[in-house]
């Protein structure tokens, strides 16, 4: 793989890491008042995805969002000035950190509630095949999702009209505290499940990103040549608690040993190991990288530090669309 | 030994669930979360050490069907009492209640009934935004054959609860977030309080306010503020949604001639319309002016901290609206009962979750 691509995926993942840990340390000045839920340690599969893929294809995504909409193209200026619910956020303070929105790069929303956007994934894919675009829809999931309903009707239909669309769930092994041992049958193979219903499935490693991107690179072709849906399983975990800005690990719902082990497949150390393997000097090269990174990030929360709240009376309009 | 205990509403649900799990063996316990190291806000902790993971258990994230498989269970002896940490989540799961539950016991000729009880906790606050802070108990309210009860006090959380698991029907248990961690006295061991009775909290001549769920703590605020006023509040905590205590309601409304209705719900189509229309219609000859409502806008709790202010009503708000009926200066009210701030928390001592 081309040394560029590598740095390229670097960037994309240190800039939504760095992203993240500023909200983190941001966050306890409770300033940012709304759910917010993190994707720290899952940044590889978004910044995969996000090369292997074009600004008019169409994503949705969850609760946890901010990596993908940040790797689909989205502001991130209006991004945290949402999570601050200031009146220059991407959703007008109405959505916060669940619901992020940015139309000009086909990110076109997220859902507060499990399973919510699968459909309307489907929907979007299934108006690239009206249309007859070669847009794909990218459907961002958790482990979680996949246990409702809505999942399978959603797969089933996307299969039976050969639609545009790639599943992409991220499976980190955990729905808030509730580990998959309590959710699903033991041995339960989401990518082998999903392939009965018809659509090609895979499963890997989610924190290898030069993996995730050949996975990606060959399925995003492939949809996009009318070949049908894609499931796609990636192993991988978050740090953090389930929402909120702090580690969690004394809770004991999973276990330190478990935690130290993932972190040391961090996405990003692994993705720099590669790097620096094949040239030592690239040093200088990621920590310049880090350092625009660093300036974009302080600038975009001075943005929205300094954004203007919604005046209130914002609360009682925008019910309907006019004509 | 005391018979009664100052405990939490949330310790008073857990109880309930426990003493109803002692008596009878057919009772389980499930929703997502239930085990975990939270509890769903403390209350269920501690009854899977205690009842074992046959009867206490966690869930896929799978609304629907495990609401069609709590009611499967019920029709043979089990009595299943099913949470949700937001009503929100619930929604996905409005065919088996509405085209199921609610109906099997009419719809079968009296051959079937469905004992489950469904715990659905209304959030607030810190930007809990548009899709986890529905009040919907008028929805519920709506179908023939569901009972909707919406406690406010740790005493009522506990007596309802026991009521709900045992009554033969399903039933919609309605927690306000804000609730949890107010207390109270509580007996100790199984007390049930009827599902169709509401509280009266105070009487007065001039007003009569029915509310419901956490607007009764607002109100009981407003009214104790305006009893210094010289104005003397009927306050009438409904408890009980569906079905309504109207006794309890005319009663009131004979005596006072005016009546103020608090409703955490969406103002249009909702349960203080109900009460309305009803008192309106029944008691038209009595009333010295037209009844009133407070309820939620009809827009969507919207997420920014900016946005939420003018959003929910508030103490200040109720007593204002209570001078203005009677035609009385609202003038002190401000200074009284300012506006919470930060108004997105239920107070200080609140450290969250939400
Ligand atoms: C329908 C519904 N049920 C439950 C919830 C509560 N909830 C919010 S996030 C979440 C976890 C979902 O797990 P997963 O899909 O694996 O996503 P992850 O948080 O791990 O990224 C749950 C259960 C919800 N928001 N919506
Ligand atoms: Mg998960």
């Amino acid at each position: 793989m081309k040394q560029d691509l590598i740095l390229n995926l670097y960037r994309i993942m240190k800039r939504i890491r760095l992203v993240e840990e500023e909200i983190a340390l941001q966050y306890p000045k409770w300033e940012m008042r709304c759910p917010t839920h993190l994707s720290i340690g899952q940044e590889a599969v978004a910044a995969a995805l996000s090369m292997c893929i074009r600004k008019d294809d169409f994503a949705v995504s969850t609760h946890r969002g901010h990596a993908h909409y940040l790797a689909k193209g989205g502001s991130l200026k209006s991004m945290i000035a949402e999570i601050y619910g200031k009146s220059t956020g991407c959703s007008r303070g109405k959505g916060g950190s669940m619901h992020l929105i940015d139309k000009d790069v086909g990110f076109m929303g997220t859902s507060a509630i499990v399973g919510n956007s699968i459909p309307i994934g489907v929907g979007l894919a299934l108006s690239a095949h009206l249309n007859f675009t070669d847009q794909i829809s990218c459907v961002f999931l958790g482990d979680g999702a996949t246990e409702e309903g809505v999942f399978y009707e959603s797969v089933n239909f996307a299969v039976l009209k050969n639609l545009p669309v790639i599943f992409i769930c991220e499976n980190n092994l955990y729905s808030v505290y509730s580990p998959l041992e309590v959710r699903q049958p033991k041995g339960r193979k989401i990518s082998k499940m999903v392939e009965s219903i018809g659509a090609t499935s895979l499963s890997g490693d989610g924190n290898d990103v030069t993996n995730c991107y050949r996975i990606f690179r060959n399925s995003v072709n492939s949809v996009r040549s009318g070949l049908g849906p894609y499931f796609i399983e990636f192993f991988t975990y978050r740090y953090k608690e389930h929402c909120g800005h702090e580690y969690d690990n004394n809770l004991g719902y999973r276990s330190v040993a478990e935690f130290e082990t993932w972190k040391k497949r961090d996405p990003i150390e692994l993705c720099k190991k590669q790097l620096l393997e094949t040239d030592l000097s690239l040093i200088r090269k990621l920590d310049k990288i880090d350092q625009i990174i660093k300036e974009e990030i302080s600038d975009a929360f001075l943005f929205a530090q300094n954004s203007p709240f919604p005046e209130p009376q914002e609360a009682f309009s925008g019910l309907y669309a006019d004509s | 030994m005391k018979m009664t205990q100052i405990i939490t509403y949330a310790e008073a649900i857990q109880q309930a669930i426990q003493n109803a799990m002692d008596l009878d063996d057919g009772v389980i316990c499930f929703g997502l979360g239930v085990t975990d190291p939270k509890g769903i806000f403390g209350t269920t902790l501690g009854l899977e050490k205690e009842f074992g993971k046959k009867r206490v258990f966690d869930m896929p994230a799978s609304e629907n069907a495990m609401t069609g498989i709590a009611i499967g269970a019920s029709l043979n002896g089990i009595k299943p009492v099913m949470t949700h940490q937001r009503l929100d989540f619930f929604l996905l799961a409005m065919d088996q209640l509405v085209n199921g539950a609610s109906k099997l016991h009419y719809m079968f000729g009296k051959q079937l009934n469905v004992p489950i009880t469904i715990r659905l906790i209304l959030g607030r606050g810190w930007g809990q935004g548009p899709t986890h802070s529905q009040s919907l108990q008028a929805w519920f309210s709506h179908i023939p054959g569901l009972k909707v009860v919406m406690p406010t006090t740790p005493y009522d959380a506990k007596g309802l609860l026991l009521s709900s698991i045992f009554d033969l029907n399903p039933v919609i248990f309605i927690e306000h977030r804000w609730l949890h961690s107010s207390i109270g006295e509580v007996p100790k061991g199984d007390y049930r309080i009827p599902l169709h009775s509401a509280l009266q909290i105070s009487s007065g001549k001039d007003i009569t306010i029915v509310s419901m769920s956490y607007l009764t703590i607002e109100a009981k605020k407003a009214t104790n503020f305006l009893k210094t006023k010289n104005i003397h509040c009927d306050l009438i905590d409904l408890r009980s949604i569906k079905p309504i205590d109207w006794k309890c309601i005319y009663d009131s409304v004979e005596r006072t001639g005016r009546l103020l209705v608090l409703d955490s719900g969406f103002t249009t189509g909702s349960v203080s319309g109900e009460v309305i229309a009803r008192v309106s219609m029944d008691l038209y000859q009595k009333l010295k002016s037209p009844p009133s409502r407070m309820a939620c806008p009809d827009f969507p709790e919207p997420t920014s901290y900016a946005l939420t202010k003018d959003y929910y009503i508030s103490a200040g708000d109720i007593a204002k609206k209570i001078t203005s009926i009677l035609e009385v200066p609202s003038e002190e009210i401000d200074n009284f009962l300012p506006k919470p701030a930060p108004h997105d928390t239920p107070g200080d001592y609140f450290k969250g979750p939400f």
